[in-house]
């Protein structure tokens, strides 16, 4: 029940979104950012509604989604924890951060903690290089980060770490 | 007496816990009963002393650096404030005059003028630091004037493909059409770069400024910046100076009282490093799927929406305010060869100091790397450095000599790309470097062009058995096969440029393949 009227409510803010997007020049990316900045991720449910209002196939707006790395189609954990795999990081042993994060919250890329705290999720650049290795925590941004203090950041964020 | 306290807000700087600072410095001086204005400025780019504090003294700026939280309290004590007395001076944290300090010193900061002195989304800091002179001279010219002047200044492409400039400003402004379109490439994706975020975060107006000198050369009335979404206080900072910019007539209907209009618009980009690349930038903010377009048609020609478009980086934007301002001919003085003016430098990787240099065209990989960057983090030597991104060469110690210039590196067969250059000391596997660059080119191919889409999988494969050590010399004859076809089979640069890192790799560093 609880499940239901929560999807009726994000179908209306969904409809609003649509209605507030759909006449803007090349809309649809505008709008699945909106989308996602309010319920967390872009649900399948809605590309029907968005498909319509701007001229669209289910298709597209699927392919579109589905193309761009930054956009979810779960919702995801109460906190995203993003660690930068590029060269300036690997220089300076983002490596170890990647192995170590996985490890104490006992998941891959991509996926979520089982408590639903943390979703793990690799980046390529965050533009910190001159403080590699970064990470960033929802929007907070992170430099010259250490196992410790990337054990304090999964904290923070509510995480049991496993034993590593 | 009020003291004026700067502390950066430039993401990197908060990446070191600069808010924490801030705070940490309001609370002391208000217990204290000190009496300062504490000013969010940008970062001079320094950032391995980032949080670096400023304070105002009768001489100019005092810094300390780097300042974390809990060395707050030991600066009040050491009367840090006073930044000109014995005490301040004695601390370990005091760096003497922030315009003396050598990195900085020895700069030529055109691009980045302001860049750290003043408060990013302060109309008037930019007015009194020079802002708005450039577009005040592109009034009183004529959109062809502009664009010679651009061209005569020798302004080429800073995103990576250095094409020039002015031409491609002229495609445009020669095209007939009902609507034109100016938009900033800021979907500064390559590693080891970070001088597209500096420049929004700490001084947006001179993008803006830019931008709206390119719409008036070439007749344009609407601009989009397409910005990376990993770049979230770009995205505030942008948002906040085009709103105050249009408020005070700098954007809008009617700029500045004169006949022309320029409205301008971010949108955020989703994470797809080939959105870097022009038509697929454009596909995006069409809202689609951003698959590389065939050329021609150039952009120039038919670009957004099918309307004659300048897509420019956001480097190269920011350097139209200063031309028009200085003249084009005190930009060309700067630099060597066919490379006139500056270059954003940015040091990144296994680099004891990083940060942005920008300098005239010419200096040298291994300046740059011991005089600027004082060689390695780790402290061990420095095995390789990447040049230009991901697509870019891995050139070794022999090559450290060449100076930073266009022609000089593609003579070596590398490429000077946005100017990023990441150094790696000699723990580096550069056989797991050479496959990593097949992997990034799978997750990011748009998946138009069959070398690209296929070829770097089956990379990662080939790469995998020679690290595993199967059939090493017939794997590598596979490797320079694949390279080839994707070096001359690709539509565009991923694919195409994906070989420049793999085959550098393998030639100048043979011992690990």
């Amino acid at each position: 029940m609880q499940d239901l009227q929560e999807k009726q409510v994000q179908g209306k803010e969904i409809d609003r979104l649509v209605a507030q997007y759909k006449s803007m020049p090349g809309a649809l990316l505008p709008l699945l950012h909106a989308i996602q900045d309010s319920t967390g991720f872009i649900p399948e449910t809605c590309y029907a509604t968005i498909a319509q209002a701007l001229s669209l196939s289910v298709a597209e707006v699927h392919g579109v989604v589905t193309f761009y790395h930054h956009f979810k189609t779960h919702q995801p954990g109460q906190h995203v924890l993003q660690i930068c795999r590029a060269e300036s990081c690997q220089a300076m042993g983002s490596a170890n951060l990647e192995a170590h994060a996985k490890k104490c919250l006992n998941i891959d890329y991509h996926q979520t903690t089982d408590d639903r705290a943390i979703t793990l999720a690799p980046v390529y650049c965050l533009g910190n290089c001159a403080l590699s290795p970064a990470v960033m925590l929802d929007e907070e941004l992170y430099g010259r980060v250490s196992i410790a203090d990337l054990d304090a950041l999964m904290l923070e964020a509510g995480a049991s770490l496993a034993k590593a | 007496m009020t003291t004026k306290v700067y502390i950066p807000r430039d993401s990197s700087a908060l990446s070191m816990g600069a808010d924490k600072v801030a705070l940490a410095i309001a609370e002391q001086a208000k217990l204290r009963g000190k009496q300062i204005d504490i000013i969010r400025n940008g970062s001079r780019g320094l950032y391995w002393l980032e949080t670096m504090v400023e304070v105002q003294t009768d001489q100019g700026r005092v810094a300390y650096g780097p300042v974390q939280a809990k060395d707050v309290n030991g600066l009040f004590d050491a009367d840090f404030l006073n930044g000109q007395s014995a005490n301040a001076s004695a601390h370990p944290l005091y760096l003497g005059l922030t315009e003396q300090i050598n990195w900085l010193k020895q700069q030529q900061r055109l691009t980045f003028a302001r860049v750290g002195i003043t408060d990013p989304v302060s109309l008037d800091d930019y007015i009194a630091y020079d802002g708005y002179k450039g577009l005040k001279n592109a009034l009183q010219l004529s959109g062809a004037d502009i664009v010679k002047t651009v061209t005569d200044s020798g302004l080429r492409g800073r995103g990576g493909a250095a094409f020039p400039t002015g031409i491609k400003w002229n495609t445009v402004l020669t095209c007939q059409a009902n609507q034109k379109y100016i938009v900033c490439n800021a979907d500064e994706g390559d590693s080891g770069t970070f001088s597209d975020r500096m420049i929004m975060e700490n001084d947006p107006f001179v993008l803006i400024e830019g931008m709206t000198i390119a719409g008036i050369a070439v007749g344009a009335t609407q601009g989009y910046i397409y910005l990376r979404s990993e770049y979230p206080h770009a995205l505030k900072v942008l948002n906040e100076a085009i709103d105050k910019a249009e408020k005070a007539g700098y954007l809008g209907e009617k700029i500045c009282g004169s006949k022309h209009s320029f409205k301008l618009e971010v949108r955020r980009a989703a994470g797809a490093y080939v959105c870097g690349e022009e038509t697929s930038l454009l596909e995006s903010l069409e809202g689609k799927r951003g698959m590389v377009r065939f050329k021609p048609p150039l952009p120039a020609i038919e670009g957004l929406f099918g309307k004659p478009t300048v897509v420019n980086n956001v480097i190269s934007l920011a350097t139209v305010p200063i031309i028009l301002d200085k003249g084009a001919q005190y930009y060309a003085d700067y630099g060597m060869g066919r490379s006139r003016g500056t270059l954003p430098i940015q040091l990144a990787g296994n680099i004891k100091q990083g940060g942005l240099v920008e300098l005239a065209f010419g200096i040298t990989l291994r300046e740059l790397l011991y005089d600027y960057g004082g060689g390695s983090a780790s402290g061990r030597p420095i095995r390789a450095v990447q040049v230009g991104g991901p697509l870019g060469a891995f050139l070794p110690e022999s090559q450290f000599d060449t100076p930073l210039d266009y022609e000089a590196f593609s003579s070596i067969w590398a490429v000077l790309g946005h100017g990023g250059i990441v150094a790696f000391d000699d723990t580096v596997d550069m056989a797991k470097m050479a496959r990593y660059a097949f992997e990034f080119c799978a997750i990011e191919s748009c998946g138009k062009c069959t070398p690209c889409r296929i070829g770097s999988t089956r990379g990662v494969e080939v790469m995998d058995n020679i690290i595993a050590g199967k059939e090493v010399a017939k794997n590598i004859k596979l490797v320079r096969d694949l390279s080839d076809t994707m070096l001359n089979g690709s539509l565009c640069a991923l694919g195409g440029m994906t070989p420049y890192p793999v085959l550098s790799a393998m030639n100048h560093f043979s011992e690990d393949f």
